[in-house]
């Protein structure tokens, strides 16, 4: 007798849907037995993951800060993605929208410059992040380029620059000598949406932009084409639709929200450029938007699910002692039954009695 | 079967508030870390003086700590984290820490914080750290001493005034030995990545240095050293045992003691804010052994070490000259005073390297 997967006729719609659920259970199941072996109490330590940060306003509020760069660059990856399109580089043009919207807060500041700032600074990122994308984008319209290497490598690109401009020419002249810019004035600053709390006018832009992806998705011809030359080529070919002309759209509208969050992760939480302003925010989205099975609603969820268990994370190490290691043992644990649960869309589990199948060749 | 399942959940949750509510009577002291306990450096060093802390006041407080926070936005919520979970002293252990700290602190009057290394500081924040050039001054002595190629390998993390006083110390002491001494400089701009330490070790290793010092906080320079036959200063922690024929000696930092005392302060209820920066007399670091070196140098430095700490010897005693040979200001009478020091901008003559962002 022996077990082997065996493609199934066509994409099981049911597992589609609980998959995700099974992948959840089967980390909690897992988790509960890493608990056990490390000596803590699973239940506790389950609560001080789930359930303790959805108790009380200021975790919650923590953990929407943190899902909102995640969300952001999730939705334009999923559009990237939907259309077969590669681009891993998020994290760069993250980066770059950062340094961007920066230069405009570190022009201005000290001068008594108005309101615009702020709306500045965030155009700016968008398009900033846009252009940057664009670069993997054209090379692969155009030369053939793997856009997964070209964007990669453009992300290292990124961060280097940014580390060169706040050793130098942006570095706070008080600073005494710390690669930091100055902290930014309060019209270059996303404004708080909860007087002494964190969470800021960014976590609403977010969900404008998962508003608009899912309207745009669902309900507009260029969705439809995005779908379509992601999931059948040919027929897109047949069907007049440009797969060129998506890549250089959906790299540029993803690379613009990357941007975007990056200018408003430094005007935000950070409130002056330096480096290490994202903890790979660009590579997490990436797991968000597969979690969230590349759909906005689906990402939303997703990137809160992610930012609660970093949150969820901290709290187990701070009320049961339990390292932070297991908190990154945690996410990869779940991507990992995530993935090996995405299988079983398209595989299913078929036990074979090797005897038997003998006699029937026989007969 | 699920009727016990939940009475054994409910009963566990009780348990544990139960243990939270005994504990509430102790005082909560919060760390915050920059590295993971086991980089054997900066953050170790750290661990082993909370240790001490727990030993000697474990019947009157409770310890809590968050490793491997990063110097970005996660620091202010990590630190507010913390706050929220009841304690009342935090100490936030790198110098990136500083604006969080302060925001944090400003929101919470009635917490107080102790930072490490800054310049910030508020009612309910003191700053702490310690005199290291006064060693960094000690191991530029035996380096002059043991160098046979005159050219000393030193690891940079960000060119802050702790690091660059801390080059010039070396270099100052190092020509008392040897007027022509040479540093070679690499700034790895991190504070721990064992990879990145030993690539910078390796570099200056080939560029002739025999004498590796670091201002990073992992081995790795160590062992690269010892692989090589080459020498080399610990630092943060005792690193002999990454290289038992390498180490000459190594900065060694010692927080338990002042975390000791200003957790009796908190505990007797007269701790204020306060900027702590104190040197071998009051040993907030101490030196290690003085290992693979000859009697006569071993004798230097402990006469040195004495001199320091006697204050018979300031490392940066006037004259000295800047890298552009104008001669320094010098605002202490006989020697820098403690502002030039904690605001070391410049290199000294004799450093043949730029200061970045000059």
């Amino acid at each position: 007798m022996q077990l082997v997967l065996e493609k199934r006729a066509e994409r099981s719609g049911t597992i589609a849907l609980v998959s995700p659920l099974i992948a959840i259970g089967l980390t909690i199941l897992t988790m509960v037995i890493l608990f056990a072996i490390l000596g803590k109490n699973p239940l506790l330590a389950l609560h001080a993951y789930f359930i303790a940060p959805l108790t009380d306003g200021y975790s919650l509020q923590e953990i929407a800060v943190k899902a909102t760069p995640l969300v952001m660059i999730a939705i334009g990856l999923s559009l990237c993605y939907l259309a077969n399109a590669w681009n891993i580089g998020a994290e760069g043009q993250f980066l770059i929208g950062a340094v961007a919207g920066s230069w405009i807060a570190v022009r201005t500041q000290g001068t008594d410059a108005g309101a615009w700032v702020l709306p500045a600074m965030l155009v700016l990122a968008a398009a900033a992040g846009a252009l940057y994308a664009l670069i993997p984008a054209i090379c692969k319209v155009k030369f053939g380029a793997s856009e997964i290497l070209t964007s990669l490598m453009l992300v290292y690109v990124a961060d280097l620059f940014l580390d060169y401009l706040v050793r130098g020419p942006w570095r706070d002249p008080h600073g005494f000598n710390f690669p930091t810019t100055a902290e930014f004035d309060p019209v270059a600053t996303v404004p708080l949406l909860i007087e002494g709390g964190r969470l800021h006018l960014g976590s609403i832009i977010a969900l404008l932009v998962v508003a608009a992806a899912a309207i745009l998705l669902a309900r507009t011809i260029k969705g439809f084409e995005i779908r379509v030359v992601g999931a059948a080529p040919r027929a897109a070919r047949f069907g007049g639709f440009n797969a060129n002309q998506l890549v250089i759209l959906t790299f540029a509208v993803s690379g613009a929200l990357a941007g975007l969050a990056g200018v408003i992760e430094v005007a935000g939480p950070v409130g002056h450029l330096q480096p290490g302003i994202s903890p790979g925010y660009g590579f997490t989205a990436i797991i968000v938007a597969f979690l969230g099975r590349l759909n906005p609603l689906g990402i939303l969820i997703a990137g809160l699910f992610l930012a609660l268990t970093f949150i969820g994370g901290e709290q187990a190490q701070i009320a049961m002692k339990i390292p932070l290691d297991v908190t990154k043992v945690f996410q990869g644990i779940l991507l990992f039954y995530v993935l090996a649960c995405d299988s079983l869309i398209l595989y299913r589990f078929k036990l074979v009695f090797p005897n038997r199948q003998v006699t029937r060749g026989a007969g | 079967m699920r009727k016990s399942f939940l009475a054994l959940a409910a009963g566990l949750l009780l348990a544990g508030s139960v243990d939270a509510a005994s504990a509430a009577d102790k005082l909560k002291v919060g760390f915050i870390y920059l590295g993971p306990i086991g980089d054997l450096g900066w953050t170790y060093q750290h661990d082993l003086a909370r240790q001490a802390l727990v030993k000697e006041l474990g019947d009157k407080i409770e310890t809590t700590y968050l490793e491997n926070v990063p110097e970005g936005p996660d620091a202010e919520r990590s630190i507010e984290q913390l706050v929220r979970a009841g304690n009342k002293l935090i100490f936030t252990t790198s110098f990136g820490y500083m604006d969080p700290t302060l925001k944090v602190a400003k929101k919470y009057p009635n917490v107080h914080f102790e930072h490490a290394t800054g310049y910030k500081r508020n009612p309910n924040m003191s700053t702490y750290s310690a005199r290291w050039y006064q060693g960094r001054y000690i191991q530029g002595l035996i380096a002059a001493k043991m160098s046979k190629s005159g050219v000393l390998g030193y690891i940079g993390s960000f060119p802050i005034p702790e690091v660059v006083s801390g080059i010039n110390a070396t270099m100052l002491a190092a020509q008392t030995i040897n007027p022509n001494i040479k540093v070679k400089i690499i700034w790895a701009n991190t504070w721990f990545d064992p990879g990145k330490e030993a690539d910078a070790a390796k570099a200056l290793i080939d560029q002739g240095a025999d004498v590796i010092m670091q201002h990073t906080d992992s081995p790795a320079a160590m062992q690269i050293a010892s692989e090589r036959g080459k020498l080399a200063f610990g630092q943060d922690s005792e690193m002999i045992k990454f290289g038992p024929k390498t180490q000459l000696t190594s900065i060694l930092d010692t927080w338990g003691p002042y975390y000791i005392e200003r957790v009796k302060a908190e505990l007797a209820g007269t701790w204020k804010s306060e900027d702590s920066w104190g040197g071998l007399d009051s040993h907030m670091f101490a030196m290690a052994p003085y290992t693979n070196m000859p009697d006569e140098v071993k004798k230097m430095a402990e006469d040195a070490q004495a001199a320091i700490t006697a204050g018979k010897l300031h490392p940066f005693k006037c004259p000295i000259v800047g890298q552009d040979g104008k001669p320094v200001e010098c605002k202490g009478g006989d020697h820098l005073d403690d502002g030039q020091i904690l605001g070391m901008n410049f290199y000294v003559k004799g450093i043949d390297d730029k200061l970045p962002g000059k």
